[in-house]
Formats: structure tokens, C-alpha cells, sequence
């Protein structure tokens, strides 16, 4: 072979490796071993775990998705495939995750775990533990207790191990709520043998330990936390409680701005963004580089709450005239930028059907509430209206606009942001005249919703301190129909207290929000559960 | 800070009238700058004063359009509310002159006054208000402005007292030093043994004769007391909405930078830069005018 | 020489003193009860007075702030109640990222302003002297996390030149083993070129930000320092003995000049330490900062007390470090002293 016959060889090939290599443009962040980021997942979000344990004390939201992800529950539930072709749980489909089998009877629930279950230290799971795990859960008080609560779990008593792979739940009422329960977070089950090593006089459940060490038998376990900054989280190979992920590795990452959580979208540099503003996400979605998805969070509503034991609002005409006076089309349009279902102008107060959230009668009529101010009799008011600053990137317009709309029936009101840490307390207080406030249950039920939010157990959800019989018979009518299924009966309850909330507006309900992510176009998988976290478990990075 | 020379005799009595405006027009000619800078001090003024009657839209009033550029309806574009930003902006000169003014008045009688003591008097006093003095330039700054507005709630006038604590010892050691230095000196001797008592002095002599240092430091201290509202606001902890004041239509738009609606924080941007830039020129301006050998 | 330092220390306790108990005040006033925050959703009175009594938030004030006190006095902070960790811990995890942060926006800044500095007195009063006045004016004008964004916004997004602002190594590289925790320092000792570049590409941008707003004191002081020594008698001498204009400048005027440059450095250094709250806002940056502001807005007591002590020591002995280091340059100082 000539020599220029042999450089024309090497530059022909030199120049279509050249011409390979850069096909595969991969983002700037990605050095070389471009296998193991096809495994692994980048999510950002604007805050993070602050325990990795849901039974912890003051655990907040992200760790809900550290605790989902790394522990395995009795039952989960299966999916179904929405209308606009996304994903999402459906609440009324049970399938086994760490029991392989369910017997429901007539005042107790018998779960058979699967053979070869193991905690990821390598110990098998057994009844024990999942006994030591719900006495846990009703144990350590605040938000998991009550949450068990909720589905009529209340004492040690109920859980019973029959032996080491059968594990009954024994009821002390009947309630539809029992089994949904079983399925969210909270009774996850616990590596009890280690956690008993861990635990200590004063700490009895070894909740220290959990805070930031992962215990459980789920998909994936925590192997890094930086509070405030990543976690990490890598996949346990010997799962049994579904089919084993895709991702190997997920980084989660804390980033603060939201500017710089889009540009990082938009770059190409991290695979989901979770929990985006409405703006950025019809932004994003227009231009159509990511794919978008979002979807209406269930059970769940934004709406103006109205403290009804002091005054002005104690007055009922009061409250029905700020519900025809609230700018309705221009929140839906100016604050949330088209991407919430509105739940005003429907046909009437009093409804028709049980669907939950569904709209109201009221919509924006000035003149109407005009005269229900000059009805009332109350003069001229002047109040504040309060809403989390943490939750300000939707509240602040809200708020903005509801003040302007609001000095036209003569409610003068001054916006009173207050700091997360304080609005807990302030809602607890209940001193709050009116708030912008967004609610959603877990249990997608309305009996529920109104269960925390309007019933006479005036628990710090219920933040108009709404107190009525009539309303309560109606609730606890329908949770009792729900129970023993006695359909036409709920039907009847559910319709009188929605209807009876809505004459009497102790908060006036404004819009059903969603949930919005974007994800990169090679990301499948996603759905979207009660919880309102991410499940990596069903995650594909293409 | 070091002093490059030390004075040790007052400031000598200007003549009224036209020898300061002579001295004026001199200063401004020799340097640009300054001319510029007085001529924005005026501006800024009158839009604080007469600027809300003259704005075409009410800056509170939410707008069809919202989110939309710079147009002839609206010079500088709308927000998320539809509000005019350029009204918004105008409008929101008053709440910072008003801001930084009143920060500024409140350091200065508690700093200064508290400072020319300690200079004046020595002792006891002397270290009582040095100590105050470190303690409070030991905190890092503008975490204690955040935890004194977190603390008291966020209206105006916490910042306003959240910002004069924090410039406290600056305004404290400046008016010790100079009325150190001037405690012994021949005028303060010849108003001692005229009969006059210490407290007269002190408010008499010694304090016109560092009023022209402190009014640098003054200016200075206006500018710094609108970007301290605007980080608070950036926080969470600044003005309450709907109030315009630049500081917070900054944070509130920079979310906005990255989705192409420039506008929203870049106007206001623009206006809070000129102002506080206009004051730290002021400054230099007017120790040139007051103080020629400590020009920097 | 000991003398002045041992006297220097003992001012120095009370100042400490006084910033324990301000404090500890300002956040027991601190609106908000952590109690409540830290029963979580759905909390009934028993659970939040629980929570209190396990928080020893329900013991009288001044118990609480001896026990504060006598835990100081064990090296013991206390723990964050929002991530658990003890608080000692994370102060001293997180405070290289911000001092490593500082330090860097600190000598960009420097080498921007001192040169700029000594142009500008060199050349009093034309056109380059009023440039210098207003670029490092222009700098200081405008609040620091909007010179961050716009950074951001053009140099990332735009331009693509920065890296993703997401801290201080992108996602997939690791921190080198911790010596300094300097990332810059640690990586270099160890050899890890890799995440030198990575580490040194996401300091860029913040580094910068903090420069910008740094650029005017140091500029201005070194203008008027350098203006004040140019006119001074050995100057004088020096040009008159036919000395290079260049030799003047560096060796005779800029080495006399420095010290005042000196003190205003320091007080630069620990204006900064306070603006990096909202740089590492913007560029999640895991710093003490972050931290601080975090546990503010939460009424985490434990945190934002923690940092401001860990911050006033620092401020003591950097000024201590300051006069040290004065009178080594300067010997009338050390004279007098």
C-alpha cells in the first residue's frame, strides 16, 4: 500500500470517527461512560428530604418520597392510563407489593407476604416486622399516627402476626377507608431486628437511626444525604415487591431557583423537573423542546377560607358576597396561567352529582355582591388576607387580585405573607380572618375531604373553625353508608354536605391545581400518585 | 481606616452665598461625574415628589395584558397581574427615597449622637458605645437585618430600623474619631470657658463641624439601605405586596429573566442601579465639595 | 508584640458576650413555634405540647439560655431542627464551601480593583480615572442577586460558556477526599485534575457575582491610597533621583499604598461572608449562608445561632490576623504597638 493510499485510510477514518462521536452529542455535564448515565436519573426540585423517615418528627414532603420509594408496603395500587395518554394510580385497583395475597373479611384483613422477601441488609422480611412497623406507625404520634387514624387504625391491638408469613388487621369499625389506608406511605414496613439494635431508652423506635439511614425492603436505598443539597439513592437488585427498576441510580438535587431549575431543563442538563410553577410549565409546554405532563391533583382545591366564629365573616352574606366577588377567570388566567380546573359557575349550589372537587354556583357578579354586602348590614370592613410564603409563587397573585376585586364591595384588606415556619402556627391559632389556602387529601374520597376539612373535630385543616350538626350527620351518614356500601344512602349525604358547604361558603373554593413535571424527551414512565411525589420504580431513561 | 491627614482645626467657616456656589460650579466642571450625579439626585427627587400624580396608570390596578413587552401603552411592559410597570416603577421611587432617607435620619442621630459622646466624653461612655459598636459589626450584617425584620414582622418601618442598626458602628466610630479629635481643639476651649455646658458644645460646635464627613457617609448609606430592602424582598422578608418598591419588583421578576420577560425586573433594576449609583457619586461629589484632601 | 494580642483578646470577650445573648433574644422572638412546625400536618394540642416539652421549649427563658450557655461551653451547638444533623457538624461541613467561595470572589476582585486602582491614580483625572469610578461604582449599585441571575442568564443560558448553576460539582462527579474542603486545593493535592476543572468551572460564576459587587471599596481605596503616597515627599525623591516611572509606581508607591488597601479588606471580607447569603441562593451553593437563611425562615433556633457565632469569631480573628499582619508590614505600627 502507497503511503498517501495509507494516510487517506487513516483520515477517512479518523474523519468518520470524528463524524460518530459527535452525533451522539451528549450535554457538556456528561464526561465519558455514557452507559451509567442512561441508568442513572438527575432530579431536581426546590427542596428536599429533611428526613428520610415519614414517621419522623417534622418530616417534610420530599422525605414522603425518600420513605415511598425506599420502603415496601403491604398493597399498592395499580395504574391506569388517563385521557391525555399520562399515567397515574388508580385508587380503586389494589395489587400486591411486599403481601402476595389479600383475603378481606368481615372485620378483619389477612395478607400472606411473599416468600424470599428480604430486607436489604439481607434479613427476611416477616410478620413481626410489619407488626413492629404499624405499632410503630400509630406509636410516634403527629402526622403518621393521625394519618392512620383515618382508616379507623388505631390500636397495637388491631395488628396481629399469625406467623411468620401471615399478618392480619383486625377492625374496630367498619370503614371504607381501612384498605386505602394500608396502600399509602405511612405503613411501610420496617427492618425491625435492625432497628431494634438501634434503638435506645429514649428513643424507643429508633428514629434517629431512620432519619437518615434507609431500613426497608424497597426498591431502592438512600447511600448519600447531603441535607439542603442531593440525595441518592441506588437500586436494590433483590427487590420482590414489583417489576425491578430500570434506574440503577437516582441523584436528587435541591435547587432553590426556579430560573435555574428551567434553564437546567432547557440545557439539557438534568432529566426531571418536578412540581413546576404553572407559568414556567405553559412556557415549557409551548415551546415543546421537554416533554410535559401535568395532571389535576385529586382531592385537592385552592380556595379563599374564611374564619367564620369571629367577625366580619361570621356573617353568611358576608361570606356569599365575597364568593361573587372574587375575580374568578382572572386567577385561573393570571395566576395559574390557564392550567387549573376551575371550580366556579357551575349550574347551581345545590349539585347533583358526587364527583369531588366540582364546581361551585358561584362566579364573578359585582352587582350581585353588592347587594348581598348591603343585605348583610355590615359596614365598610377592613381585614388582612394571609397566605403561606412558601407557596407565594401562586398565592401572591392570587391574594393580589382577590384585595382588588374585594375594595369594590367595600373590604379594604392588607396582604400579610407569613414564613413557613410561622404559618403552621397561625393556622393552628385559627386567628386568621381570611387565607388563601390550597388543601388536598390522600384518600381521594370526598367523605375525606370534608372529613378534616369541614367537620365538627375542628381539626387545624378545618381553618374556618366550621362547627355545624347538620353537618356532621351528613358526613359521618356518609363515611357509615361507605362502610357497610349502602350506595344510595352515600350518595344522598355526599350530595347534602357538598351542597350545604357550598350555600354556606366558609371558604369558597376557587380552582382543582395540578401537578406539573417536565421531563427530558427520553424519559417514560412517570405517573402520578396521591402522594404527589415521584416513583422512581417505574422510571425509563431511554 | 487610615486618615491621610489628620485635622486638627475645624473646618473653616464658609462664606455664605456666592463663594459656595462659585466653589460648586467649580467642582461640578472639574468633574463630570458629579455634575451628572446631581443633576439624577434632582430627577430622582422630583419623580418622588410629583411623580404619582403624573403616571398614566394606577400602579395597584391589575390590567388586561398581562405579561406583555414594552409597547407605547406601556413604556416599560406589564406584569403577571397586568400592572404597568412603568407607573409601578415611578411610583415606587418615593417608598425607597422615603426608605433611604429615613434609615439614614435615624443612624445618624442614634449613631452619630451616640459617637460624638463617646469621642467627646472618653471613658465610660466611650466603651460602652464601642462595645455596642462591635457587637453589632461582629453579627454578619445582613443576617442580622434578616432576623431583626423576621423578628418584628416585615412592614417599612423594620426595615427602615433594621437597616439603621445594622450601619450603626460605621456612623458611631466615624463620629467618635472626628470628635476625638476635635475635643481639645481651640474653638471647643474657647466655648468651655465661656461658660457653655458640655451637652451645649457638644450639639453646638462639635456636631456642625462633622456634619460635613458624616454627609458622605450619608450618601452612601442611602444607597446601601435600598439594596439592603431589595435582598430582604428577595428573602421574603422585604415590603408587602401590592406596595411597588424596586427592591421587590427585582426579586419578583427575577424568576422571569430566564423565560425571556426581561422587562419585569430590568426596569426596575435599572432605576434602583441609577439611584443608588447617583448617591455614591453624590457622595464622592460632596466630599469634594466639602473636603478636597480626601478625595477618593 | 504578645502584650497588644493578649489585651486585643480581652476586648474581645465582651463583644462575644454580647452577641451570645443578642442572639439567643433574637431568636426566641423570632415569631413561629417550632413546635407546632414540628408536629406536622393534622397536629392536636397533646402532640404539639409533646413536641414542645421533647424540644425544651416549654422550660422558662433563662433556663433555656443557660443551658444554651453551658452547652457552648462543651463545644456542643446543638442540632438543627430541620435536618437533625448537629449543628457543629454542618457548620464546619459547610463552611469551607463558603470561606473557598469567598476567598476566590475576594482575589478576582483584587485583581481587578488593585490594578484598576493604581491606573486610575496614576492617571488622576482623565477619562480613565472616571471609568474606574463608575465600573466599580456600576458594580456596587445593583443588589447581588440580580447581578447573579443575569450572570447566569447570559453566561449559562444564552451562552452556554458556564456550567449548570446547580452547586459546587455537577451531578456526577465526586467531592475530592476532604483535607482543606477546598475543593479546589483538595483536588490539586490529590491529583484529581477532573474535578479540579469541574469544581473550579462551577466557581466561576458565583466567585464572579461576589467580585462585581466587591470591585468598588477596594478600587476606591486603592485610588486614594496610592493618590495619597504619589504625592508624598520620597515619592518625590524617588522620581527626582531619575528612577523609572514603572519602578516608582510598583516598588516605592504600591508597596506603601497597600496598607490601607489591607484594612479594607477585611472589612470587605466580612461585608461578603454576609452578601453570600443570596449568592448561594441563586447558585444553590451549599454554604453556611444557605444554611443560615434556611434555618431563619423555619425558626430553627439552633443553625442561625451557630452560624453567628461561628461568624463573629471568624470576624475577630480576621481582624486580629489584620493588625497582626499591619504591623508586620508597617513597622511604625508595630512600633507604637
Amino acid at each position: 500500500m502507497t503511503r498517501s493510499g495509507m494516510r487517506r485510510r487513516e483520515f477517512l477514518k479518523s474523519a468518520t470517527a470524528l463524524v460518530a462521536a459527535s452525533a451522539f452529542s451528549t450535554p457538556a455535564i456528561w464526561g465519558a461512560a455514557a452507559q451509567s448515565r442512561k441508568e442513572t436519573l438527575l432530579l431536581v426540585t426546590e427542596n428536599g428530604p429533611n428526613n428520610l423517615d415519614i414517621h419522623g418528627v417534622g418530616t417534610n414532603r420530599p422525605g414522603y418520597e425518600a420513605s415511598w420509594n425506599c420502603y415496601d408496603r403491604l398493597i399498592t395500587h395499580g395504574k391506569k392510563t388517563l385521557a391525555d395518554g399520562s399515567t397515574s394510580y388508580d385508587r380503586d385497583k389494589f395489587e400486591p407489593e411486599l403481601a402476595e395475597d389479600m383475603n378481606i373479611g368481615d372485620m378483619a384483613v389477612t395478607f400472606k407476604l411473599k416468600k424470599g422477601a428480604k430486607f436489604q441488609d439481607g434479613a427476611p422480611v416477616t410478620a413481626k416486622d410489619v407488626k413492629w412497623s404499624f405499632d410503630r406507625a400509630v406509636s410516634v404520634g403527629g402526622f403518621p399516627t393521625v394519618q392512620m387514624k383515618a382508616g379507623s387504625l388505631v390500636n397495637k391491638e388491631q395488628f396481629v402476626a399469625v406467623d411468620d408469613a401471615t399478618f392480619r388487621v383486625d377492625f374496630v369499625k367498619k370503614d371504607r377507608l381501612t384498605i386505602p389506608d394500608l396502600a399509602v406511605i405511612v405503613p411501610g414496613v420496617y427492618n425491625s431486628e435492625l432497628l431494634k439494635s438501634k434503638a435506645t431508652e429514649k428513643d424507643p423506635w429508633a428514629l434517629e437511626y431512620t432519619k437518615s439511614n434507609t431500613a426497608g425492603s424497597g426498591a431502592f436505598k438512600v447511600t448519600s444525604w447531603k441535607p439542603g443539597v442531593e440525595t441518592v439513592y441506588e437500586r436494590n437488585d433483590a427487590w420482590l415487591g414489583g417489576k425491578l427498576p430500570e434506574l440503577k441510580k437516582v441523584i436528587w438535587r435541591t435547587i432553590p431557583s426556579a430560573g435555574n431549575r428551567r434553564a437546567l431543563m432547557e440545557r439539557g442538563d438534568a432529566d426531571i423537573s418536578f412540581d413546576l410553577p404553572a407559568k414556567d410549565f405553559a412556557e415549557m409546554r409551548k415551546e415543546g423542546k421537554l416533554k410535559m405532563i401535568s395532571n389535576p391533583i385529586g382531592n385537592g382545591m385552592y380556595s379563599l377560607e374564611l374564619n367564620v366564629v369571629k367577625p366580619p365573616f361570621n356573617n353568611e352574606k358576608v361570606r356569599q358576597a365575597v364568593a361573587y366577588a372574587l375575580p374568578y377567570e382572572k386567577i385561573v388566567a393570571d395566576a395559574m396561567f390557564g392550567i387549573a380546573n376551575p371550580l366556579f359557575g357551575g349550574p347551581s349550589n345545590d349539585v347533583t352529582s358526587i364527583n369531588w372537587p366540582q364546581p361551585t354556583g358561584y362566579k364573578t357578579d359585582m352587582a350581585k355582591a353588592k347587594a348581598l354586602m348591603a343585605e348583610s348590614g355590615a359596614g365598610p370592613i377592613d381585614t388582612t388576607i394571609s397566605f403561606d410564603l412558601g407557596d407565594g409563587v401562586n398565592s401572591e397573585p392570587i391574594a393580589v387580585l382577590i384585595q382588588e376585586s374585594l375594595a369594590e364591595i367595600g373590604i379594604k384588606t392588607t396582604i400579610n405573607k407569613v414564613p413557613g415556619s410561622n404559618w403552621r402556627s397561625e393556622m393552628a391559632k385559627k386567628s386568621m380572618p381570611m387565607m388563601v389556602n390550597f388543601f388536598s387529601g390522600w384518600l381521594d374520597y370526598p367523605e375525606y375531604f370534608f372529613f378534616w376539612c369541614y367537620s365538627g373535630q375542628n381539626a387545624i385543616f378545618n381553618t374556618p373553625s366550621y362547627v355545624n350538626k347538620d353537618m356532621d350527620a351528613f358526613i359521618d351518614g356518609a363515611r357509615a353508608a361507605a362502610a357497610v356500601k349502602d350506595t344510595g344512602k352515600y350518595e344522598t349525604d355526599v350530595k347534602g354536605f357538598i351542597s350545604k358547604a357550598y350555600h354556606e361558603v366558609p371558604r369558597v373554593p376557587m380552582f382543582q391545581p395540578y401537578l406539573n413535571v417536565a421531563m427530558q424527551k427520553n424519559i417514560s414512565g412517570y405517573s402520578y400518585w396521591f402522594h404527589r411525589q415521584v416513583d422512581y420504580r417505574s422510571i425509563i431513561k431511554a | 481606616m487610615t486618615d491621610t491627614a489628620v485635622h486638627a482645626t475645624p473646618a473653616a467657616a464658609k462664606p455664605a452665598g456666592n463663594s459656595m456656589l462659585r466653589h460648586a460650579r467649580y467642582v461640578v466642571a472639574e468633574n463630570p461625574v458629579t455634575g451628572l450625579s446631581f443633576g439624577l439626585f434632582l430627577l430622582i427627587a422630583l419623580c418622588a415628589v410629583i411623580g404619582p400624580y403624573l403616571v398614566p396608570y394606577d400602579p395597584l390596578a391589575s390590567g388586561p395584558a398581562p405579561l406583555s413587552p414594552p409597547s407605547w401603552q406601556h413604556w416599560f411592559g406589564t406584569d403577571q397581574t397586568g400592572r404597568d410597570i412603568f407607573s409601578r416603577v415611578v411610583v415606587a421611587t418615593r417608598l425607597d427615597v422615603i426608605i433611604a432617607l429615613f434609615s439614614v435620619a435615624l443612624v445618624f442621630a442614634m449613631g452619630g449622637l451616640a459617637g460624638i459622646a463617646a469621642g467627646y466624653f472618653g471613658g465610660w461612655t466611650d466603651r460602652i458605645v464601642s462595645r455596642v459598636a462591635d457587637t453589632i459589626m461582629a453579627f454578619p450584617l445582613f443576617v442580622l437585618a434578616m432576623g431583626i425584620v423576621a423578628a418584628l414582622g416585615n412592614t417599612v418601618t423594620n426595615i427602615i430600623l433594621a437597616t439603621a442598626i445594622i450601619n450603626f458602628p460605621l456612623y458611631a466610630r466615624v463620629a467618635r474619631a472626628e470628635a476625638n479629635v476635635r475635643r481639645d481643639a481651640g474653638f471647643v476651649q474657647a466655648a468651655r470657658l465661656s461658660g457653655n455646658g458640655e451637652f451645649r458644645i457638644l450639639l453646638t460646635q462639635i456636631l456642625p463641624n462633622i456634619m460635613p464627613i458624616m454627609m458622605v457617609q450619608i450618601s452612601l448609606t442611602m444607597g446601601y439601605a435600598i439594596l439592603n430592602a431589595a435582598g430582604l424582598s428577595f428573602i421574603g422578608l422585604g415590603v408587602k405586596p401590592p406596595t411597588p418598591e424596586w427592591g421587590i419588583m427585582v426579586a419578583e421578576g427575577a424568576a422571569n429573566i430566564i423565560s425571556g420577560e426581561w422587562w419585569i425586573a430590568l426596569f426596575p433594576g435599572a432605576a434602583l442601579m441609577i439611584a443608588v449609583f447617583c448617591f455614591n457619586l453624590l457622595g464622592d461629589g460632596l466630599r469634594d465639595l466639602v473636603d478636597p484632601q480626601r478625595r477618593t | 508584640m504578645l502584650a497588644t494580642l493578649g489585651k486585643r483578646l480581652l476586648t474581645v470577650i465582651p463583644t462575644l458576650i454580647g452577641v451570645i445573648i443578642v442572639t439567643f433574644l433574637l431568636t426566641r422572638v423570632l415569631p413561629g413555634d417550632p413546635a407546632i412546625y414540628f408536629a406536622g400536618p393534622a397536629a392536636t394540642p397533646d402532640s404539639i405540647a409533646q413536641i414542645r416539652k421533647q424540644l425544651g421549649l416549654d422550660r422558662p427563658k433563662v433556663e433555656q439560655f443557660v443551658h444554651y450557655v453551658s452547652d457552648l461551653a462543651h463545644g456542643n451547638l446543638g442540632n438543627s431542627l430541620s435536618t437533625g444533623q448537629p449543628v457543629v457538624k454542618e457548620i464546619t461541613s459547610r463552611l469551607p464551601a463558603s470561606a473557598e467561595l469567598t476567598l476566590t470572589g475576594l482575589i478576582i476582585s483584587l485583581l481587578i480593583a488593585v490594578p484598576l486602582g493604581i491606573l486610575a491614580a496614576v492617571r488622576q483625572g482623565s477619562w480613565i480615572d472616571h471609568m474606574c469610578r463608575i465600573v466599580a461604582t456600576a458594580g456596587v449599585s445593583l443588589p447581588v442577586f440580580f447581578t447573579g441571575l443575569l450572570l447566569v442568564y447570559l453566561f449559562y443560558f444564552k451562552l452556554g460558556w458556564a456550567p449548570a448553576p446547580i452547586g459546587r460539582l455537577d451531578a456526577f462527579s465526586t467531592a475530592p477526599p476532604q483535607i482543606t474542603g477546598f475543593y479546589l486545593i483538595d483536588s490539586l493535592v490529590t491529583g484529581n485534575f477532573d474535578t479540579f476543572l469541574t469544581a473550579a468551572g462551577q466557581l466561576i460564576l458565583p466567585a464572579l457575582t461576589l467580585a462585581v459587587f466587591s470591585l468598588a471599596p477596594i478600587a476606591r481605596m486603592t485610588r486614594a491610597s496610592m493618590l495619597a503616597v504619589l504625592a508624598s515627599d520620597f515619592v518625590r525623591t524617588a522620581r527626582a533621583s531619575g528612577l523609572t516611572d514603572r519602578t516608582v509606581i510598583l516598588t516605592y508607591a504600591f508597596r506603601n499604598a497597600m496598607l490601607p488597601v489591607v484594612t479594607t479588606l477585611g472589612m470587605v471580607f466580612s461585608f461578603l461572608l454576609g452578601a453570600n447569603v443570596l449568592v448561594e441562593k441563586v447558585f444553590a451553593w451549599p454554604g453556611i449562608g444557605s444554611y443560615a437563611v434556611e434555618a431563619l425562615i423555619a425558626s430553627d433556633f439552633a443553625p442561625v445561632q451557630g452560624f453567628v457565632l461561628a461568624m463573629a469569631v471568624l470576624y475577630v480573628v480576621l481582624n486580629l490576623a489584620i493588625d497582626i499582619l499591619y504591623g508586620i508590614i508597617d513597622p511604625r505600627v508595630r512600633l507604637e504597638g
